[in-house]
């Protein structure tokens, strides 16, 4: 059964999610502008797992945090639990350390966790010293204005990558508008970040490519200029397409973003709202979208 | 959850009451009956609890003690869970190498209070002895791990050989503190004695009074310590009142001891 919010075609399809590695990091700074500025250094590059090693992105600003300053909170996922250990390592050692006045805690309570205090410390060149706090260690490593205290583990669970919406527009700046719209809305759910800049992507993907050397390509059936080239999922009157991508700590997350991004998304000049699948071989999350809609209804 | 288990002392003993049973882990799964024959040593001679306290209830989690337990020794110690209420003051070895679980006590407590502890919490409402929290004679370690809260004075040496954990007093300390500490935290409200951190050799000293330095400490800055942020947010949650000034705070910090490795560090709160 075809639906529609405000005049805009909801798609009977489904988005198709994959399992991926998760964890929430705090970062507090003696002003929400430094704790900012490090958060959003350590989720650069990391809008995608293939070429970035990593999916990042902040997920809100916190005022409750372990050390009482303003933080701001950031979800990074990795294809597995390894990866995401040396991606965190990675991004808190050069992002975070070296930020002026930041600290930085674990956010997710999980039974598994990964060393990466533990492991930071050593920057410390042995003056590294750690404490016990509430039952858990932070390592304090001597920077030139101070210190830097960083939590020693950091909790790690399984979540879901690669939750997705279509949204299908008479011309772009209409479909800009709507994109921005639904990235307002789904930016307010807790435990998801929109890895793309500025939570959208303009360059959808398909697996697989011509060139041998290229295991993903330009999603052809979506692209306008190609419309008279290939098999087209566009409806008429469609003219630019842009997706949003989402990450989550867990599928309800996802589920709840989904449904906060499809109704702020539905303004006239949408033709059409859809999702990006690989007919279920891709992924075991499957999230379609009427279903989620209905479980808005009261 | 079970009612918890009260005892109340009939008569102070004349002699010290050795009463290392007095633990929810001895309690557990007993009468009123058996809670009273449980052994004691009093002075030298053999006695039972029910001799000296009038028990009531089964074993449980949480033990209430009413009464001046000044003269009965090691309540709580080795324990590893539950609770104990002293509503009253507390003789030696309090909590005194306990595991878990966590000790209130609405009096003064005697020496060797929370002394090699490795877990749980020990919160005083009044003032402490000597040993807090410390090493006994020819022990490598003091307190392995846990929290002491004392508000009120503390005696001698107290952190003496801390290998972990934390002990706050609101009060005044005496000469010593954190003698040979080897790791954790001693945060001092009031004013120290002589010779703290004497023979440090990692750890943290706090002192919101200017001490008396040892000549082997080093000065090395003024800085506001993220840690403490992390220290004084947990003592709220435990009742504590702390200046939000504390938290917020610069703190000068001095390196030492440098008669061993010059790696501990006594911080104190810069009042400028």
């Amino acid at each position: 059964m075809t639906r529609y919010i405000n005049g805009v075609e909801i798609e009977d399809t489904f988005a198709e999610a994959f399992g991926i590695w998760g964890a929430r990091v705090i970062i507090t700074a003696a002003h929400r502008k430094w704790a900012r500025e490090a958060a959003t250094k350590m989720t650069g590059f990391a809008t995608s797992v293939i070429g970035c090693g990593c999916e990042a992105g902040v997920e809100a600003d916190v005022q409750n945090t372990p050390d009482g300053r303003r933080g701001a909170s950031v979800l990074l996922f990795a294809p597995s639990r390894e990866m995401l250990a040396r991606q965190l390592v990675g991004r808190i050692g050069q992002c975070v350390l070296t930020c002026p006045t930041t600290a930085c805690f674990n956010g997710l309570s999980a039974e598994d966790e990964i060393s990466v205090g533990g492991r930071l410390r050593f920057f410390g060149d042995g003056f590294q010293s750690s404490k016990i706090v509430g039952g858990r260690r932070y390592w304090r490593i001597p920077v030139m204005e101070g210190e830097f205290l960083v939590e020693e583990k950091f909790g790690v669970q399984r979540a879901v990558a690669g939750g997705n919406i279509l949204i299908l527009g008479s011309d772009l700046p209409v479909a800009l508008r709507s994109a921005e719209l639904a990235v307002q809305a789904m930016r307010r759910v807790p435990r998801v970040i929109l890895p793309f800049p500025g939570g959208i992507v303009r360059s959808g993907s398909k697996v697989g490519s011509c060139y041998k050397f290229l295991t993903a390509s330009t999603n052809g059936a979506y692209c306008p200029t190609l419309r008279g080239l290939v098999a087209s999922a566009l409806p008429e009157g469609v003219n630019a397409v842009l997706e949003i991508v989402i990450d989550g700590l867990d599928p309800g997350a996802i589920e709840q973003a989904t449904r906060a991004g499809i109704s702020a998304a539905c303004i006239p000049g949408i033709r059409r709202i859809t999702a990006g699948n690989y007919g279920g071989k891709l992924g075991k999350f499957k999230f379609h979208l009427h279903k989620i809609l209905d479980e808005a209804l009261p | 959850m079970t009612a918890a288990t009260k005892l109340k002392l009939r008569f102070p003993p004349q002699a010290p009451l050795e009463a290392g049973v007095i633990t929810p882990d001895h309690f557990a799964g007993k009468s009123e009956a058996e809670i009273a024959r449980l052994p004691a040593v009093h002075g030298n001679e053999a006695a039972s609890l029910g001799d000296f306290f009038e028990v009531k209830g089964n074993g449980s989690s949480e033990i209430i003690l009413r009464g001046d337990l000044s003269g009965v020794k090691n309540i709580g110690a080795g324990m590893t869970h539950g609770r104990i209420l002293v509503e009253g003051c507390a003789g030696m070895h309090l909590g005194a190498g306990m595991r878990g679980g966590e000790i209130r006590a609405f009096g003064k407590v005697g020496d060797w209070a929370g002394a090699e502890m490795a877990g749980g919490k020990i919160h005083v409402r009044g003032s402490a002895g000597h040993g807090l929290g410390g090493a006994y004679r020819g022990s490598r370690y003091g307190m392995k791990r846990g929290l002491i809260i004392v508000e009120g004075d503390a005696g001698n040496e107290i952190g003496a050989a801390m290998r972990r954990g934390l002990i706050v007093v609101t009060g005044n300390t005496g000469d010593f503190v954190g003698a040979f500490m080897i790791a954790g935290s001693i945060i001092a409200f009031g004013r120290l004695g002589i010779r703290a951190g004497a023979g440090l050799l990692r750890g943290t000293i706090v002192a919101f009074q200017p001490p008396e330095l040892l000549p082997t400490y080093r000065y090395d800055c003024s800085y506001e310590p993220g840690f403490l942020k992390l220290i004084f947010r947990e003592l709220r949650s435990c009742g504590l009142s702390v200046p939000k000034s504390f938290a917020a705070g610069r703190y000068l910090r001095y390196s030492g001891d440098f008669n061993r490795t010059g790696k501990g560090e006594i911080l104190v709160y810069d009042q400028r």
